[in-house]
């Protein structure tokens, strides 16, 4: 119990994909500015990543390893285009403002990342909770910058009303730069430093260190 | 066998595809019928827009009721009408109006013509024979205004759109594109609300008749001559712009909807 626990749930604050791995990092900046397509992308990728991981894992002991990536990859693109499908089927509005980052989850690091690391040497079971948890890692971190990016760059949470902006007669200033994707840089920056002042095993060892100028090498 | 041997690789990736491809086809094909309504009601809800007629709490196609729709002969002006020379995909047009996807008529030979050689200032090669317009009614049952199709070139996509015309026709009502893939942030911002807001009231042709409407570089003020004309260009977006600009003035031009304005002109609305 506590195995399948540690495997759902660690990766939303001990193992985070985009904050400790560092993995999926171009969609956290691209759809997080506002909280509709944020939740969309977080269910998309977190069912990609799931499924994926689970039938590959189901597979696992047939592919042969010299073609492995391309299996993963057949395997990725047919749940994403399948998703993008109901997407446009069920969510016309939200597809449309996602456009091409759906088609994108594909190229997601995390999911690729899952299915190397994890499902190719697992059971189908735990593999799907571990795509389930790394995508909840993930949307954990994207809804703390959806948030953050929109209410603060449009005074708003899911397109309501919270802090009424200039524009429309309010008091509040939107800060504009949260509506460019760069902001969510900076943020993801200042998440992964509180991250790591929390837990401290988080911060990897310097790879080399720089020595002084005044050092004269020996003969 | 192996799971490395040479066949047993091209077993899985043979077996893999199929069972891949099986999966997105189905996908595809069960939920297409969902998709084009939802396309359909997208585009009516554009449409709606446009013409400011979007009204809060009542459904599009409620909406939608209000607006009839017509068959332009682009060249003539005149509405598709019946007559025994018409070939068949003509007829079927007649018969389900609203069916007519003038974005695929401009694809399908026989249905579109080029556009001549120095016309093409929207960039866009060829145009549909047919064009839908539409009129929109007022509850009293009269022509408050004409929605008018239009795309063109911006800088790195075609812009889709509809600009919505007074019955003067000359005041714009509402312009608005609903696809496009223009730089998010710059050119992206034809979207923009408040961009779209400065639309509304500009006369398009002057007092002579005369095209002039015009996207400019910089900011529209009261001190600018022809203010009427003239719109914002968007900041950091000249190539979008300019693409604006021309589209609106092709289709409004002697090679777009020309003839018809001039024949709505002449003979009322």
């Amino acid at each position: 119990m506590s195995e399948t626990k540690k495997v759902l749930f660690g990766p939303v604050v001990d193992t985070n994909p985009i904050a400790l791995q560092i993995l999926g990092i171009c969609s956290a900046l691209a759809v997080t500015s506002n909280l509709n397509t944020t939740l969309t992308m977080c269910i998309a990728l977190t069912l990609v990543t799931a499924f994926s991981s689970f039938f590959i894992s189901v597979i696992r002991n047939q592919i042969p390893s010299s073609i492995r990536i391309i299996v993963q990859m057949a395997i990725i693109a047919s749940l994403v285009i399948v998703v993008d499908q109901f997407l446009k089927a069920y969510a016309y509005s939200v597809s449309k403002s996602l456009s091409v980052f759906v088609g994108l989850i594909i190229t997601n690091c995390i999911v690729m990342g899952r299915a190397e690391a994890y499902a190719m040497k697992n059971p189908p079971i735990p593999s799907f909770m571990d795509g389930i948890g790394n995508g909840l890692g993930y949307s954990a971190i994207l809804i703390i910058l959806g948030v953050i990016r929109e209410l603060l760059g449009s005074g708003k949470l899911f397109g309501m009303e919270v802090l009424p902006v200039v524009n429309d007669g309010g008091w509040y200033i939107p800060n504009g730069m949260l509506l460019l994707p760069p902001s969510a840089f900076f943020l993801i920056g200042l998440i992964i430093w509180a991250l790591r002042s929390w837990k401290p095993e988080q911060v990897e060892a310097a790879e080399f260190k720089i020595s002084p100028n005044t050092q004269v090498s020996s003969h | 066998m192996s799971n490395d041997s040479t066949g047993k690789t091209l077993t899985v990736a043979f077996v893999l595809c199929i069972i891949c491809s099986i999966v997105v086809s189905t996908a595809a094909v069960v939920l297409k019928p969902l998709q084009l309504e939802n396309k359909l009601l997208d585009k009516k809800q554009n449409i709606l827009a446009a013409a400011g007629l979007l009204k809060v709490g009542e459904s599009v196609d409620e909406s939608f009721k209000n607006i009839d729709v017509k068959i332009v002969e682009r060249s003539s002006g005149n509405y598709l009408a019946s007559t025994p020379a018409l070939e068949g995909w003509e007829k079927a047009i007649l018969a389900n109006p609203e069916a007519y996807d003038q974005r695929k008529a401009a694809k399908t030979i026989g249905q579109f013509a080029p556009v001549g050689a120095g016309k093409d200032i929207a960039s866009i090669r060829k145009q549909a024979k047919y064009a839908t317009v539409y009129h929109a009614r007022n509850d009293a049952g009269e022509v408050e205004a004409i929605i008018l199709p239009v795309h063109g070139y911006g800088l790195w996509s075609t812009l889709y759109g509809f600009i919505a015309l007074e019955t003067d026709l000359s005041t714009v009502v509402g312009m608005g594109f609903y696809e496009h893939a223009e730089t998010p942030g710059l050119g992206g911002e034809v979207d923009n609300p408040k961009w779209k807001g400065l639309w509304p009231s500009k006369q398009v042709f002057d007092a002579d008749g005369v095209l002039k409407i015009e996207v400019i570089k910089g900011s529209v003020t009261s001190a600018t001559p022809d203010s009427q004309h003239k719109i914002d260009g968007l900041a950091g977006a000249t190539l979008t712009s300019r693409g604006v600009s021309n589209l609106v003035n092709f289709w409004l031009g002697k090679d777009g909807f020309g003839p018809y304005l001039a024949k709505l002109k002449a003979e009322g609305v």
